[in-house]
């Protein structure tokens, strides 16, 4: 029992990290028509901005290490602790959730200018050509990210209160031999937090609503006088931004590396399309479900009949679907039917 | 009667006396005549190139940055550049910092990829269109075995980087493959007392292995010797290279009775399979009495970096670590230090050596020709190189020496403090019979 327990929250918790991505993911193929292959390379962004603002918080003084004779070598105090004593301590161990306040700012900035700077003048142009020139575009920014800050994990830790476990178990009367992650629950939590902010506001707001207005129907929007392309760009730099709050939170979980958004790029991708390429609700019920059926399939008791289960069981649903469900599990008719 | 006015004609019985002078004339008076039909003989080029094969991109790039430091700062003490570093430690040498020969050294460089098809390709390249005599680096066992091959093929030598699997030096062997760093098999036999002392004879091991040479490997000598001390095996699974999220696999370990986890990863993978595991409170977690235990089998100061406090009071085993005191080790971390502000990792130390190794062997044989090098380097004993008194096993090219058993810092003196060093284990405890990983060195000519 504890053991599908655990299976089922960490699959939760997986899911929550691709329902954050593929949620970008569809809100910008259903608004603007556009495939962002880039899209990984948001939530690596929102990830090195938790990074950055470590690096930040941590500049240190250099001090020459006796320790170390054969040649200089140096010890690193932080001028936050020479400063600010432990204040400047509890700031450095809060990094990652205060990198949230930079993360957001900066994802709305990257955000416009992506869209602003390259993707509006392939709105008329082939998904094939989409998808090659956002591509090459998640590349370019994986690669200068490689250059800057190495090939190398970069550890992210959360604040140190959180860093242990929780006894899961006891809470709902099980033992307490299950335990899961502080921070993983914190991200669980956020993420569910997240998504519903962003079906509230797209559901119970003006904008929103001239937005899905939008999605159903760009062109009679437009003839009601409405600018629908501005609207667009804001739902795009809000696709950035929840795709780089996930990023800068998964930080702690997953240390960052310049890879980590192709890594969930491709796993996204196919999320969309199991939920069907536009549907957000498709996008974040095929998040979830896709999240825990790869954790679900790990289990010993699982792998052990099926091995290796667990590294195809998101693509053996997505075939499952795709032959059965062209359009994917909510997906809107007429979209990808054939 | 003959006919004078033919006199200054050519006989055949002449011409084919004159024939024959002429060809054996360059073998009598060249020394290692045989010289002259080898992959990218010199010849009477003034200098020699060497290929450096390291991942420049890819998960192992930081660790290829280290090696390929090591490698320039080789070919620069070669050339009696700098202040020589471990020439002036290594015994017995017969470098004289005139470059190689005589000749001067230059290099190429390559790039892995940490793929096997990628790093044949490019030292295929090396080899064909830079003409490099002998080729060095890598980061990875798939790497190291699948380039062996083609340095057999080609008859260049190859002088691996890091590659800790049993297969390149076992089933896999080349005569024209050489490997300075330790083995799985060599891990596994450092690790086993000092396993007993802390841990004792009775656990449960959970081994997660990387899905490659390596990780099966490692998972095989590390099963050998935990079983042999006692303990039992409760599962071993094996895991995608580059998995990025180890969680599903980790929270299987929560339940299972296992009361130790061996993370039989590398790299990036180690870094993240580790993180998830403090996380998960594995260490914090009691079975039947016992504290919960997490071994890596194999580390590396790159990768402890990247692991942070994670590591911290871990056990492993390592090739070599820029701590040491003996005089070759001093001598190699104070000029890489001069040379970069930091000391070098294990992987640069790996390579720093081959690169001398390969180049003494060529000044013992006299030539570049590579069936000399190669019996040159075949059961080699040196020392003043780092790990103490060393031997090319002729068998496998295997090197032998001390291996060290290291701990994850508890309380680091600077960034680059992180492994303690627990026992330094005499070469003699982890060597074993040649003959048990099979394989065929091939033959010398190609």
């Amino acid at each position: 029992m504890d053991a599908i327990l655990i299976q089922l929250l960490n699959g939760l918790d997986k899911g929550a990290a691709y329902a954050l991505i593929a949620l970008g993911l569809t809100l910008v193929f259903g608004t603007l028509g556009v495939v962002n292959f880039a899209h990984g390379a948001l939530f690596l962004i929102g990830a090195f901005c938790a990074v950055s603002f470590q690096k930040v918080v941590t500049i240190s003084k250099k001090i020459l290490d006796p320790n170390i004779t054969y040649f200089d070598a140096y010890i690193e105090q932080p001028y936050l602790e020479i400063w600010m004593g432990d204040t400047g301590l509890a700031i450095i161990d809060y990094a990652v959730p205060l990198s949230l306040f930079f993360a957001v700012p900066i994802m709305l900035l990257v955000g416009l200018a992506m869209e602003r700077g390259l993707i509006q003048f392939f709105y008329k142009r082939s998904h094939a050509e989409q998808i090659l020139v956002t591509f090459g575009l998640a590349i370019v920014l994986q690669e200068i990210i490689r250059h800057f800050y190495g090939a190398n994990p970069i550890p992210t830790p959360a604040p140190d209160i959180v860093s242990g476990s929780a006894q899961v178990g006891l809470w709902i009367g099980l033992g307490d031999t299950l335990v899961y992650p502080w921070w993983r629950i914190i991200y669980l939590i956020s993420s569910v937090g997240i998504i519903t902010a962003v079906f509230s506001f797209l559901n119970l707001t003006t904008f929103g609503m001239v937005v899905r207005a939008g999605m159903a129907d760009r062109q009679m929007v437009g003839f009601l006088g409405i600018n629908i392309q501005r609207k667009f760009t804001i739902i795009f730099a809000l696709a950035a931004i929840v795709a780089g709050v996930a990023g800068a939170m998964y930080a702690p979980i997953l240390p960052p590396d310049y890879h980590m958004g192709m890594d969930f790029l491709v796993i996204s991708f196919v999320i969309v399309v199991v939920g069907g390429m536009g549907s957000l609700r498709g996008a974040v019920a095929s998040g979830f479900l896709l999240g825990v059926l790869q954790s679900l399939a790990a289990m010993t008791a699982v792998s052990s009949i099926l091995p290796g289960i667990e590294q195809i069981i998101i693509y053996l649903v997505a075939v499952i679907v795709l032959l059965t469900r062209p359009r994917g599990l909510m997906g809107r008719k007429g979209v990808m039917d054939e | 009667m003959k006919d004078k006015s033919n006199k200054n004609i050519i006989t055949r019985r002449q011409a084919i006396k004159t024939g024959a002078a002429i060809s054996v004339a360059p073998m009598v008076f060249s020394k290692g005549a045989y010289a002259a039909n080898f992959t990218n003989d010199p010849g009477y080029k003034s200098s020699v190139t060497l290929g450096f094969n390291v991942p420049q991109t890819g998960a192992y790039a930081d660790e290829g940055a280290d090696e390929l430091r090591a490698f320039k700062l080789a070919v620069k003490h070669l050339n009696g550049e700098g202040d020589g570093g471990m020439m002036n430690t290594m015994k017995p040498m017969n470098l004289r910092g005139n470059g190689i020969l005589g000749k001067k050294v230059t290099y190429v460089t390559g790039d892995t990829q940490t793929k096997s098809d990628a790093a044949r390709a490019s030292a295929k390249r090396m080899i064909e269109k830079d003409g490099v005599i002998m080729f060095s680096g890598g980061s990875s066992s798939g790497v190291a075995i699948a380039v062996q091959g083609l340095a057999q093929e080609l008859g260049v030598v190859f002088m691996a980087g890091l590659t800790h699997s049993n297969d390149t030096t076992g089933k896999d062997k080349r005569r024209y493959g050489f490997r300075h760093f330790f083995n799985a098999k060599m891990s596994g036999s450092a690790l086993g007392p000092v396993l007993k002392d802390e841990m004792g004879t009775e656990r449960k091991a959970y081994h997660l292995t990387a899905d490659y040479t390596w990780g099966w490997t490692q998972e095989q000598s590390i099963q050998e010797t935990t079983e042999g001390l006692g303990w039992s095996t409760t599962a071993k699974v094996r895991t995608p290279v580059g998995a990025g999220d180890f969680s599903q696999f980790i929270t299987p370990v929560l339940n299972s009775g296992a009361d130790t986890l061996i993370l039989n990863h590398y790299g990036k993978d180690m870094i993240n399979s580790l993180t998830q595991a403090v996380q998960f409170g594995l260490r914090d977690k009691q079975v039947e009495g016992k504290n919960f235990e997490i071994i890596v089998p194999l580390y590396s100061r790159l990768m402890a970096q990247g692991a942070g406090d994670n590591l911290k009071g871990i056990l492993g085993t390592a090739n070599w670590d820029w701590q040491l005191q003996d005089e070759g080790s001093k001598a190699f971390v104070r000029s890489f230090g001069k040379e970069y502000g930091f000391p070098p990792s294990m992987a640069a130390q790996t390579c720093y050596v081959q690169t001398l190794l390969y180049a003494n062997a060529c000044e013992n044989a006299g030539t570049f020709y590579p069936p000399e090098v190669i019996r040159q380097l075949e059961g080699f004993e040196f020392d003043g190189m780092g790990n103490g008194a060393t031997e090319y096993r002729a068998e496998d090219h295997q090197c032998f020496k001390n291996v060290l058993v290291v701990r994850g810092n508890q309380n680091p003196t600077s960034s680059y403090d992180l492994l303690d060093i627990v026992k330094e284990v005499p070469r003699a405890d982890v060597e074993y019979d040649a003959s048990i990983f099979g394989g065929e060195l091939g033959p010398y000519k190609v």
